[in-house]
């Protein structure tokens, strides 16, 4: 064994890069759950987000068109959720489940051309001489651009929900959507909002494994993030800046098990593999033990079908 | 009808006379077929209620339009136009409440909060946008007579300052003390105006349905309490399921046959647990539960149905009875073997029906068939349907909790006079209930359930509405005053 191959440095600016595809559809999906709705279409979003994302990349060698086009796909398939379960009120599990599903579908049959092929690199900001600082140069500022974007954005959100109108009366729909309608808010008006944001921020989370964490196109590359993603949203138990937390641990364990392969520790690779998925489950029974809802945060109307009674 | 400016006027009617539809159309939920509303001269006719709220129409809800997980502050400032920032918005939430007697913390979060400081938190919602009408919808229904006597207060205060309010409530006797004019429907349509200090509550009562009430009346054969009591509960202890919940401490008291107990209290001081652990829904951690000398203390609903113990809870969809499903599935959910509705695991279908039929007729539930979901029926008909479907098991003993709550009054005597004729017939029946005068009416033995500790019984002949008033406050007062 020789942990002296492994080095810290590297391994935090490996893990802030490996956590932001889940960083970025978690915090989606979290305001999306502020507002009362349960996605779980997640996975699927981000898929869409990846192949889209990837294919405008390679076409136009633009990065900035492969961003748009990952957040656009993505909100477009979140906005057949919204109308789906908030206009037409299908049953959000099942609606969330199918959107997945379709998103696997429909991914692969957009990528297959595209499969195996190398996009543009995407380039990162130059901080000049804070790049050339000895540690803090390489723990901050070598990053691609989507990285400080993904972190301004939880700074964003965060802001949002709790200091502004507008996150109040979105937090107010989530926790009781009849009394949020009886003071005359638009329940399905800001939920569809809320969803389009969601599937924006999936959406590029997934274009950010296509387009530059991997990158190349493969069926299926996001890989169960998308679920991890929704877990995240619990175990940050609903709060923007814990998100990090969660991906930041999630991408750490997950680099963590790479590493030790490769400094040749004599474990089945499979159960580390397992790892950051039991990591997980072990922090949701934990944080789920606790019965107090207002100490959990979780939005009192989540996932509950919204009538107009009157 | 019309509203004058600085008058308090109630608005009375059963249940479905269209109270709410007019109140709703007031403040822009919902929008009138024809006819117009004139305010302050201009034709009125918001289309949502921030419109109402910007031309100084405000309404505090029947069940709260409240946020648990949100801070007092928030909340009203959900409910304001335009709110100031918060720093200010506290301020003012603190002025107001001085100045009306409504004292609130703006920071602390209303999930925690009492029925009557929640309550407080949507009048002072209101106030702070200085309506010209204050709708209020049931305001008393959960607070204790002495809570009720501050927002009486404020109310007044209100109205001398030339705020108008419109005052909906079913309890006559404070409409009497509280209003100077009273408009009443019946089914939708204006029947009377008239002013309520002139009319007594019963005639107040049959103007709102139309015939004439029969009051329910206690024979004067009370059960006397020689040899062993039917039913006695010695030292129940239940810690709290959760952080808002109330834990029992030391629960006994003991019923004979024949009688009607009263449990009174204002909710959240531990009805709830001590139904679940009456009802077997939840095991109490210590104590004895005896019917008939035998302890039912570590059994399941079923098997206390099975010796003669019947409950009817307080919800009525969903806990005592399943929305989604028809009276005949919710009359074989608690009567399948006390009326033998099934053989060998079959349920017999037929049976089921002409039971629930039985119900029906009896109980004069107002249904168009058996086959309707429970969630169809008004609050009051289904109460009759949950209560007669109990009461036709020939229960030994009968737990009600909450049996009239937002039933209207000919449906609420009628419950009444049925819980004391299944007395008279020499079961007995334990009555959880927050409204005093149905405590008085009907019960032998009244005691107080006040955080989580139930007072000593004493046989009703002895007690007034203020002596209740003042157990049932007790505890809570304490606790607004920590708040402050």
């Amino acid at each position: 064994m020789d942990f002296a191959a492994i080095n810290p440095l590297i391994f935090f600016s490996t893990m802030v890069a490996a956590s932001i595809p889940v960083l970025l559809a978690a915090l989606g999906e979290l305001v999306v759950e502020k507002s009362g709705v349960l996605n779980l279409g997640v996975e699927g979003m981000m898929i869409i987000g990846a192949v889209c994302g990837f294919i405008a990349i390679y076409h136009t060698g633009s990065p900035l068109f492969g961003v748009l086009a990952s957040i656009i796909a993505g909100g477009l398939l979140a906005l057949i959720f919204g109308i789906l379960t908030q206009v037409l009120h299908s049953n959000q599990v099942a609606t969330g489940l199918a959107l997945t599903l379709f998103g696997l579908g429909l991914s692969a049959l957009l990528g297959q051309p595209y499969a195996g092929i190398k996009p543009p690199t995407f380039p990162k900001p130059d901080f000049g001489l804070l790049g050339d600082l000895p540690v803090l140069g390489q723990l901050f500022f070598k990053y691609d651009y989507l990285v400080y974007v993904a972190f301004i954005l939880v700074v964003g959100v965060s802001y949002f929900l709790n200091r502004t109108r507008g996150g109040l009366i979105l937090r107010s729909i989530g926790e009781n959507h009849d009394a949020a309608h009886a003071l005359g808010y638009h329940v399905v008006r800001v939920r569809l909002a809320a969803i389009m944001f969601g599937g924006g921020c999936a959406g590029l989370g997934g274009g950010y494994l296509a387009m530059i964490r991997v990158p190349q196109w493969t069926e299926g590359m996001t890989a169960g993030v998308g679920w991890i993603a929704l877990a995240l949203v619990v175990f940050a138990s609903w709060r923007p800046y814990r998100v990090i937390l969660g991906a930041f641990l999630f991408g750490g364990v997950t680099l963590l098990q790479l590493n030790l392969q490769a400094v040749g520790i004599k474990v089945n690779p499979a159960y580390l593999s397992m790892a950051p998925y039991l990591i997980t489950i072990v922090a949701l029974v934990v944080i789920s033990g606790s019965s107090n809802r207002l100490s959990t945060q979780a939005p009192g109307s989540l996932g509950r079908l919204f009538h107009k009674t009157m | 009808m019309s509203l004058e400016e600085g008058e308090i006027c109630a608005l009375l009617g059963e249940n479905g006379s269209g109270k709410s539809t007019l109140v709703k159309m007031m403040y822009g939920l919902v929008k009138p077929d024809e006819g117009e509303m004139i305010f302050q001269s201009r034709t009125y006719s918001p289309s949502n209620p921030n419109e109402a709220r910007l031309a100084g129409i405000a309404m505090v809800f029947q069940h709260f339009s409240l946020f648990d997980a949100l801070t007092v502050a928030e909340n009203i400032a959900l409910g304001m136009v335009d709110p100031p920032p918060f720093n200010k918005l506290s301020r003012e939430i603190e002025e107001k409440g001085k100045a009306y007697g409504l004292l609130l913390n703006p920071d602390s979060m209303v999930g925690t909060l009492s029925a009557g400081e929640r309550q407080r938190v949507e009048i002072i919602r209101c106030l702070l946008q200085n309506p010209k009408i204050l709708i209020m919808d049931e305001p008393t229904s959960v607070l204790t007579p002495q809570e009720a006597n501050v927002l009486f207060e404020a109310l007044r205060n209100l109205a001398a300052e030339g705020t108008t309010i419109l005052y909906i409530s079913h309890k006559l006797e404070e409409i009497k003390t509280l209003c100077s004019t009273a408009t009443i429907l019946r089914a939708g349509k204006v029947v009377a105006t008239c002013n309520p200090e002139e009319k007594s509550a019963r005639q107040l009562a049959e103007m709102m349905v139309g015939t004439s009430i029969v009051t329910p009346k206690r024979t004067e054969a009370q059960g006397n309490r020689d040899g062993q009591p039917l039913f006695r509960v010695e030292d129940i202890e239940k810690e709290a399921s959760s952080n808002f919940g109330t834990s029992l401490r030391e629960i006994s008291f003991e019923v004979w046959q024949g009688e009607v107990f009263g449990i009174g209290g204002i909710a959240g001081n531990g009805q709830d647990e001590l139904m679940e652990v009456l009802s077997g829904e939840v095991l109490p951690k210590g104590g004895t539960i005896k019917l008939n000398g035998h302890d039912l203390a570590r059994l399941n609903p079923n098997e206390r149905r099975k010796r003669g113990l019947l409950f009817a809870p307080e919800q009525r969809v969903g806990h005592s009875a399943a929305g989604e499903m028809s009276l005949t599935e919710n009359a074989y959910l608690t009567a399948a073997d006390r009326k033998a509705l099934s053989q060998a695991g079959i349920i017999n279908w037929s049976r089921a029906a002409e039971f629930s039929r039985t119900i029906i007729n009896q109980f004069d539930v107002r249904t168009p068939s058996t086959d309707n979901f429970a969630q169809s029926l008004s609050g009051g008909n289904l109460q009759k349907f949950v209560i007669g479907r109990e009461i036709l098991q020939n229960p030994e003993l009968l737990i009600v909790n909450q049996p009239t709550w937002g039933v209207d009054a000919a449906a609420a005597a009628s419950i009444r006079q049925k819980l004391i004729d299944l007395a008279d017939s020499g079961a007995a029946v334990v009555v959880i209930s927050q409204d005093i005068d149905e405590l008085l009416e009907i019960s032998d033995y009244i005691s107080v359930l006040s955080g989580g500790h139930l007072s000593k019984a004493r046989p009703v002949q002895e007690l007034s509405r203020e002596d209740i008033g003042l157990m049932m406050g007790a505890s809570q007062e304490s606790l607004s005053e920590v708040v402050v």
